[in-house]
Parts: C-alpha cells; sequence; structure tokens
C-alpha cells in the first residue's frame, strides 16, 4: 500500500482525495473496496517517515488544502519498489499440508476437500468474472481481474491433479 | 418452472472384457426451463456419456427419462430423431459443421429437415447469425471460418428450432482463450432467453457461467451446488485490494 502510494505520486504531487481516485482507477472494483480513511492514515505515516512532503495550497474558495509530493528519498525508494522482484505466493501451501494432514490421519476426506474448496474457487471465478463484465473493457481494473482470474483457473486445475494423484495412489 | 428434462436412475453400462463399468450410474436430474446446468468431473466420470444420454445419442440401460414431460427412453430411434430435432440443440468440441454447406446453410439445415419453409428458414438462420455477430460470414464455407466463428454458427444451428434444452459437450475445448471468453459472453447473454442450456466442461471459467453446477465422479452425481449470485462479492473484492497494510 505504501509503496503504490508512493508510486502514484511518482508522476505528479496530488491531494489525497486525487490520490484515492488514482488508486481507485488502477485497480477498478477492488480499488472500491479501500477504506478512504485508509489513503490519508498512509499519508501521514509516509510524511513521517520523510518519504513525502505536505504543501498548504490556498484554493480561494474552499479550505486550504494539502497536495503531497515526493522527496528524495521517497524517489529512490519507488525506483527500489520497482525493481524489487518479490511476487505473491506461487504455491497453495496451506491448502497442500490440510491435504497431507488429512491423508495422514483420516481426519477429513481428502476427497471431499478438494470438492469443497473447488466450489469455493469457482464462486470466486464466477464472481471475478461478474465484476470483469461490468468493467470497461481495456481498463486497468479489468487487466487485475483477469490476473485473479488465471490465477484462480490455475489453482482449480491443480485441485484436479491433487484428485488424480489420489486417486492412483488409491488402486492397487 | 417447470422441469424440461427428468431423469430418474439413469444408467448406461458399458461392457468390456471384465465386468461391465456403469458409466452414468444411477443418476437422477431435474433441469428447469429456462435454467443453466455445468457438470465438471474428471476424465472418465461419465459426464459425456450422461449428456449423450439425456440428448437421445446413446440409450440407456436402466432408468427414466422426460423432455418436456413425455418420456423418451423407450422411443424408437426415428421417433427420437424428431423429438431430437425439435427439443434439443447439440453444440460439440469439434462444432460439427457440415463442410459442404455455408454457415447460413448449416444453421437452416435443422429448420428445414423440421418442415419449415425455406424463406422462413433463411430469415430465422440470418437472424441467429447476426445476434451472434457473425451475419458478415453467412456465405461462408466452415473451412473459411475461425474456430470461435464456426462454434457461434453451431450455437445458432443449436438454437434454430427453438429448443427446450441446449446440451455442450466442451464447447469451449477446441477454442483458444479469446474466442472461449467470447462464446462465454454469448452464453451469459443467451442465459435470460428461457432456453435450458446443460454444458459438460473441463473449463473453470466455463462451469461458473452456470446457476447450477453438478460434480460427478465414477458415473454418478456426487454434488450439486448453486453458483448463483447472492452471496457478496465484498470477499473477493477484499482479497483483491489486499496488498499490504498502510
Amino acid at each position: 500500500m505504501r509503496d503504490a502510494m508512493l508510486s502514484l505520486l511518482a508522476k505528479e504531487p496530488a491531494h489525497g482525495y486525487e490520490l484515492r481516485q488514482r488508486l481507485v482507477r488502477a485497480l477498478g472494483p477492488a480499488g472500491g473496496a479501500l477504506n478512504p480513511g485508509q489513503v490519508y492514515v498512509t499519508l501521514s505515516r509516509l510524511e513521517r517517515a520523510g518519504l513525502v512532503e505536505a504543501k498548504e495550497v490556498e484554493q480561494p474558495s474552499h479550505p486550504d488544502k494539502k497536495v503531497y509530493e515526493l522527496t528524495a528519498a521517497g524517489r529512490e525508494r519507488v525506483a527500489d519498489w520497482l525493481s524489487d522482484l518479490t511476487w505473491s505466493k506461487v504455491a497453495p501451501v496451506e491448502f497442500h499440508l490440510k491435504l497431507v494432514a488429512a491423508a495422514a490421519t483420516g481426519l477429513a476426506d481428502p476427497v471431499g476437500l478438494i470438492d469443497s474448496q473447488r466450489l469455493e474457487l469457482l464462486r470466486e471465478l464466477r464472481q471475478l468474472h461478474e465484476l470483469a463484465r461490468r468493467e470497461p473493457h481495456g481498463s486497468d481494473g479489468a487487466l487485475l481481474l483477469e490476473g485473479a482470474s488465471l490465477r484462480l483457473q490455475a489453482d482449480i486445475r491443480w485441485l484436479e491433479v491433487c484428485e488424480r494423484r489420489l486417486v492412483e495412489r488409491a488402486e492397487p | 418452472m417447470s422441469a424440461v428434462i427428468e431423469a430418474r436412475g439413469l444408467t448406461r453400462l458399458y461392457r468390456g472384457k471384465g465386468q461391465a463399468i456403469r458409466a452414468v450410474d444411477r443418476v437422477d436430474l431435474v433441469i428447469e426451463a429456462g435454467e443453466t446446468v455445468s457438470v465438471m468431473g474428471p476424465s472418465g466420470c461419465g459426464k459425456s456419456t450422461l449428456l449423450h444420454l439425456l440428448g437421445g445419442l446413446e440409450r440407456p440401460d436402466a432408468g427414466e427419462l422426460y423432455l418436456g414431460g413425455d418420456r423418451v427412453d423407450g422411443l424408437s430411434e426415428t421417433a427420437w430423431a424428431v423429438r431430437r430435432r425439435a427439443g434439443i440443440g447439440f453444440v460439440f468440441q469439434a462444432f460439427h459443421l457440415v463442410d459442404e454447406l455455408t454457415a447460413v446453410e448449416n444453421v437452416e439445415l435443422p429448420a428445414i429437415l423440421l418442415g419449415a419453409g425455406r424463406r422462413d428458414a433463411r430469415r430465422r438462420a440470418l437472424d441467429l447469425l447476426d445476434r451472434l455477430g457473425v451475419a458478415g460470414r453467412a456465405g461462408h464455407l466452415p473451412d473459411r471460418l475461425s474456430g470461435g466463428e464456426r462454434q457461434r454458427v453451431a450455437v445458432a444451428r443449436a438454437l434454430i428450432n427453438e429448443p427446450l434444452v441446449v446440451l455442450a459437450d466442451e464447447p469451449t475445448g477446441n477454442l483458444d482463450s479469446r474466442a472461449t471468453g467470447d462464446i462465454l459472453e454469448l452464453f451469459a447473454e443467451l442465459g435470460g432467453t428461457g432456453q435450458a442450456f446443460l454444458v459438460v466442461t473441463h473449463d473453470a471459467r466455463v462451469a461458473t457461467i452456470a446457476q447450477r453446477l453438478l460434480t460427478m465422479r465414477d458415473g454418478a452425481i456426487v454434488a450439486q451446488t448453486r453458483l448463483d449470485p447472492g452471496t457478496s462479492a465484498a470477499g473477493v473484492l477484499a482479497s483483491l485490494a489486499d496488498f499490504g497494510e498502510g
């Protein structure tokens, strides 16, 4: 969140509301779920950390507003963030361990676990597709939803592999 | 709501070297008018055989089958052919278009076989091709069409006699991701037209267009679940927006 907000300030300074708009545009429907207060909390943390600077701008008909701008340290942090190769987790480790535990202990039926999990993922997939259908074609938000959809589809395929493996093992 | 398809104890045996295998094992199933149902399951679970039984392409060894309220499992081959033409539309993975006929001729064929006048059949076929976004390809032979276009033509053909139900077997199996997306959008639009729709698939994207999902294993339906919206998308949205705390 901090890095994302810094990167959105890198193009040009913005006040809090503008910044939130940029974030919502970049994220699509996921952005709508963000708590507006989170933007301001994050901005004040970034300010305390010396990564952004706030300037009061006079407005003729409204109270003065704060415009946030990256500091040199902030720019450096954005550059670091862009070149950092950390990726969100690649393997459904927790479910894998559940399957191992279920098979080892007999406390749950592994195939039953796979079935329930698959249904849950299919429901999520359906929701993603409904959200995607409402997004403007080619928007940043739609692109993010497609990424989420492809990952879910891969997870569902993996559940099929898990099931095949279990069946093969059960055969004499 | 009325049932367009009802199966009771539907069973199909395949006799191999040893004992008979129950490819479809005592399946009970009701599909209501306008309902969209998907069937998933590992390969060999009997999902395609079930679709063949429901469409009269194979005969059950036991059980009862009703189409539009009429019992059809005991019908002769000829009687089944008539029922099929009027009441069921098929969409297959390999499209199964007649290579020698143009797109519009493929679409109008089932209407003509059912006794429609040529002019009326042509008009309906062109309307459907237009609705499915391939009106511009009406005069082309199938080998001049892309996979996605061929499947659109096949969907138009499945709909021309306004069947009670459309049965689709891996309809996107031969399509790339883009064409799959287009066909799915199409299915979603067709969802509101009152035709029941049963799709057998291993593609999760396809399965999620349905209101109800059946899971098959070893010839039996082992789970039935509603996929309807109703559950809020809040959880999915929260996980999308979860990219590190402030």
